[in-house]
């Protein structure tokens, strides 16, 4: 069944080589989407609204009006505070091959920019850096967001994108959740808005950190968000989980996320809700 | 203790979970007097894996938190083997924020593998709960003492380990992740834990190193299961010798403090 299986898919890859450049085939719900089409609808699908995971500099562009955006913290970079190696080698080694292909120092982009003419303080996480994973730099850069965001009283709005905390950076990286919180709990007690948007996944130790003390929670439709591994659980209490478990939709239907909101709609939604603070 | 120093970071992980090793109950019994427990999180019910309530430790009224473990099987499926709900997490920053409001110092027991990884810890939020205990601990104005006695697991150990002062116990372990979890990820091979653990420095010795735990509380050779007296009685006098230090500081200076030793950590 396996090999029969594996064939087909074959199959398919070779069928597809030809239209690659002309099609998108949506992640979610297979249909075939115009590539203009897909960029042009942000690289959501028109068909199932699947949300497709963005570059922390696409989604910069489209949360910040243009040429406005001032990087913050663009000297921290991926340090290794326990020297660590794993199977596959060095950890500095495979960080490296990272920032090349990403062009990213870290998991995370953070500055100050304007959205629909106000200022913010940003911070955005790319998955595609390690999975989006806290470590050292992350901790710094989201710290530093937020102590700037508090001198100078502008919101600070983060999004999420991570499977969690870095384990290559072992007890370092567990401590960069309290980092993070500590430093945004001087907003909560300065009265400086914090808007927490959950992108697809926001797992472990990010959805234990900063992504869950915002003022208002966001979430990308149907983006996973939960804080163990859906694997681990299934294996600790040895039942089937339902199929939306963890979703976006779950945690709206369980009180943990004030609205879901489609990446086209962001934008204005953020600016609305920053409309509200009275300063 | 010169022959503990012998020992690999994966037979510490053995100490650190065996099964006669001093208990949060053993705490309790031995260095607290007066204990009054604290039952419930006023939302939804009450944790047995987090608990804790009133408690005198030499002179000093304190809040005490922390992980209960079990002795017998029976016993941990109460505790649900130390892993704490979003029920427990709340429990504890309600004590702390009680303890705030009677200006009496916390003092937390770390001993878990983690907090609970269940459906029904999902649906009430297990995130969140351990987020807020982040935050809210940062600023709390009243002295913070952590002692991480066994197993320091993860987020489900940070949710109610942030403080002035970490304490470990010699042979005690803390970590981001447990070392057969890293292994199966990293190693793709689960049978690689103890590689795992000593890559990611989990042992008191190391974590000194690093700067995140303060002091280390010696056990005795052999480890803490051998002699239950002497391990209580180091742990009690390295508590109240960080209570009283930090009892000399003024609120605002030791706020600040906690706030500035969390903005130093990392490298970058």
């Amino acid at each position: 069944m396996g090999w029969f299986n594996s064939k087909k898919e074959k199959d398919v890859q070779v069928a597809t080589v030809t239209t690659e450049e002309l099609w998108q085939i949506c992640p979610s719900c297979k249909a075939h989407i115009y590539k203009t089409d897909w960029e042009a609808n942000i690289k959501v699908c028109p068909n199932c609204n699947y949300h497709q995971r963005l570059t922390a500099w696409e989604r910069i562009d489209l949360m910040i009006d243009k040429g406005t955006f001032r990087e913050l913290s663009t000297s921290v970079s991926t340090s290794d505070p326990l020297d660590f190696s794993d199977a596959k080698g060095k950890y500095l080694d495979k960080a490296a091959i990272v920032k090349k292909k990403t062009g990213l120092k870290e998991s995370i982009v953070t500055g100050s920019g304007n959205l629909n003419g106000t200022r913010i303080v940003l911070g955005v996480m790319d998955f595609s850096f390690l999975g989006g994973s806290l470590a050292s730099g992350t901790g710094e850069k989201i710290a530093h967001a937020a102590n700037h965001a508090l001198y100078h009283k502008r919101p600070l709005v983060i999004f999420s994108a991570s499977g969690g905390a870095r384990m290559h950076e072992g007890i370092i990286s567990l401590m960069q959740m309290a980092k993070t919180c500590a430093a945004i709990e001087k907003l909560h007690k300065a009265g400086i808005p914090y808007i927490s948007v959950m992108t697809d996944p926001t797992t472990g130790g990010v959805s234990a950190s900063f992504a869950m003390v915002g003022d208002i929670h966001i979430a990308e439709p149907k983006a996973l968000i939960g804080f163990a591994g859906r694997r681990v659980i299934e294996n600790t209490i040895k039942q089937k989980l339902p199929d939306d478990f963890q979703t976006a939709e779950y945690l709206d239907d369980h009180g943990f996320v004030d609205a879901i909101v489609k990446r086209k709609e962001m934008k204005n939604y953020i600016s609305s809700v920053i409309g509200y603070w009275n300063h | 203790m010169s022959e503990n120093k012998k020992l690999t970071a994966w037979d510490v992980v053995q100490i650190a979970r065996d099964k006669n090793r001093p208990l949060l109950c053993d705490y309790i019994d031995g260095i607290c007097t007066n204990f009054i427990e604290l039952h419930g999180d006023r939302r939804f019910g009450d944790d047995k894996g987090i608990i804790g309530g009133f408690a005198t430790i030499g002179d000093n009224k304190v809040m005490l938190i922390g992980h209960q473990k079990g002795k017998t099987f029976e016993e941990n499926l109460v505790s649900n083997f130390g892993m704490g709900s979003p029920e427990g997490y709340r429990k504890a920053l309600r004590l702390m924020q009680l303890a705030e409001k009677y200006k009496i110092p916390v003092v937390t027991f770390i001993d878990t593998p983690g907090a609970y990884p269940g459906l029904e810890a999902e649906a009430r939020g297990q995130a969140e709960a351990i987020a807020l205990n982040l935050a809210k601990m940062s600023d709390l104005e009243v002295p913070i003492v952590v002692v991480v006695t066994g197993e320091g697991g993860s987020g489900g150990a940070l949710g109610i380990g942030v403080g002035d002062v970490i304490l470990m116990l010699e042979n005690s372990t803390y970590a981001v992740i447990s070392p057969e979890g890293c292994a199966s990820i990293l190693w793709r091979d689960g049978a690689k834990a103890p590689e795992a653990a000593e890559a990611m420095k989990i042992t008191a010795g190391a974590l000194k190193e690093l700067g995140i735990v303060d002091e280390i509380i010696p056990e005795p050779k052999g480890g803490a299961h051998t002699n239950h007296t002497e391990t209580l009685a180091n742990v009690e006098k390295t508590i109240c010798k960080y209570l009283s230090a930090l009892g000399k500081l003024s609120t605002s200076k030791l706020v600040s403090n906690r706030f500035k030793k969390y903005m130093a950590i990392g490298k970058f």
